[in-house]
């Protein structure tokens, strides 16, 4: 029957061609979720931090770029948080004790980003470090000094930001691997303490 | 105006409804919304369009849609790759996926089903309504467990309201299936319309006739 055939091919070739657009827009079938599509891409393709002006928990003003030259695993808070930044201040306090001898080091450093900048002056970001009770060395909490900073940092990152409702954010929290040339090499859970040092290790910093 | 004309006008008018900033927003701000309102009330317009395009537009592809199959596979497809997560956010995001949905929803879901049900047999009917039904437990189901977040753009709460009412769906539809098997009519004859035309066949007994 000619008909049927014809709708077997037409139908086969649809099906075809949908799997193919699917492969192209979930990266082959690995990404499925925004979230998964970012961390894929940085692996893939590096990701430079830009060049961005922060304002530390001492107050001084850094370039982030001058962080260059060892590695940043970089995290974004705001110091109202009462639900994730906590699970990512705990986690960055136990690397700090993981990760005691490259810090000591200056081979690695630890930076917590503000997203929330209006709200975190220097004064709540070093409170945010003591409620971590941060040993102090190599774990910088900073904010961006101006909007468009901010911006930039939340688009090269992948951060997305939602107000929860209930005067808080939802945001997608994560624990990001920067190289000491600037780039943006992986992107881990938080709680995935073990993965960054594994990665570390791999990278041959540890 | 005839019939058709005022379809295409309905469809028009809804487009334009939709493509408003201001609906936009609104229909984008909850994952609930987008998925529920948004996308069927883009397909329902290509649906709208797809009734109104003359008989013959259908009848000279039916013999690449034989039981409309083919153009269901495509709406079942199109439809699909609007439900992935990382697309719903991207068409949030990014303008070039936002007219990807505005352009692909109406003409690959809604108006290659409406020129492709009325052909559809019985059991190729049952078959597409079972996979509709599978999708909306199965998608219900991710999104009520699911304690991770799968869109940026959208909370939790919203992520898992959109579960239930995925859930809820589901089972009306299921409801709606089991009446019709149990208590509806069913014209066997009917449903094995004709490949060239798409119209019913003449009632069994009675003599065929001609028609213009």
């Amino acid at each position: 029957m000619r008909s049927a055939l014809r709708t077997s091919l037409a139908s086969a070739a649809l099906v075809l061609s949908g799997a193919a657009l699917l492969a192209g827009a979930t990266d082959g079938f690995r990404a499925f979720t925004a979230e998964a599509a970012r961390r894929i891409a940085v692996r893939e393709r590096s990701v430079m931090v830009p060049r961005v002006m922060l304002e530390t928990q001492s107050g001084e003003r850094i370039e982030i770029t001058d962080l260059r030259g060892r590695w940043l695993l970089v995290d974004f808070i705001y110091t109202g948080c009462t639900t994730l930044c906590l699970a990512l201040g705990s986690d960055f306090a136990r690397l700090q004790d993981d990760l005691a001898g490259p810090i000591a080091q200056g081979r690695v450093r630890l930076l917590s980003i503000s997203f929330d900048p209006s709200n975190d002056p220097p004064r709540e970001l070093a409170a945010y470090l003591r409620r971590f009770h941060s040993r102090g060395a190599g774990w910088l909490a900073a904010r961006p000094t101006n909007n468009a900073g901010l911006a930039e940092l939340k688009q090269r990152f992948g951060i997305t930001i939602l107000p929860d409702g209930f005067g808080g954010y939802a945001h997608n929290a994560a624990i990001h691997l920067v190289d000491p040339q600037g780039r943006i090499v992986e992107i881990v859970d938080l709680g995935a303490r073990s993965e960054i040092i594994e990665s570390l290790r791999r990278f041959g910093v540890t | 105006m005839t019939q058709a004309g005022r379809r295409v006008a309905a469809a028009a008018g809804l487009l334009l409804a939709l493509a408003l900033p201001p609906v936009r927003h609104v229909l984008e701000a909850s994952m609930s919304a987008q998925m529920l309102l948004q996308l069927p009330l883009f397909a329902a317009a290509g649906y709208l369009l797809g009734c109104a395009l003359p008989a013959r537009i259908g009848a000279s592809a039916a013999s690449w849609n034989y039981h409309g199959i083919s153009g269901l596979v495509l709406a079942s497809l199109a439809s699909a790759y609007w439900m992935l997560p990382r697309l719903l956010d991207a068409s949030v995001t990014e303008p070039a996926m936002a007219t990807a949905k505005v352009i692909s929803l109406p003409l690959l879901v809604g108006l290659p089903l409406a020129l492709s049900w009325p052909r559809a047999s019985f059991v190729v009917r049952g078959v597409f309504l079972i996979e509709l039904l599978a999708t909306l437990f199965r998608l219900g189901w991710l999104y009520l467990i699911s304690p991770l977040r799968l869109c940026n753009n959208y909370l939790l709460d919203d992520q898992q309201r959109l579960g239930q009412l995925l859930l809820a769906a589901g089972a009306g539809l299921l409801l709606w299936i089991t009446c019709k098997l149990l208590w509806g009519r069913f014209d066997l004859a009917r449903y094995a319309a004709d490949d060239q035309t798409g119209r019913p066949r003449p009632e069994s007994g009675t003599p065929p006739t001609l028609s213009a």
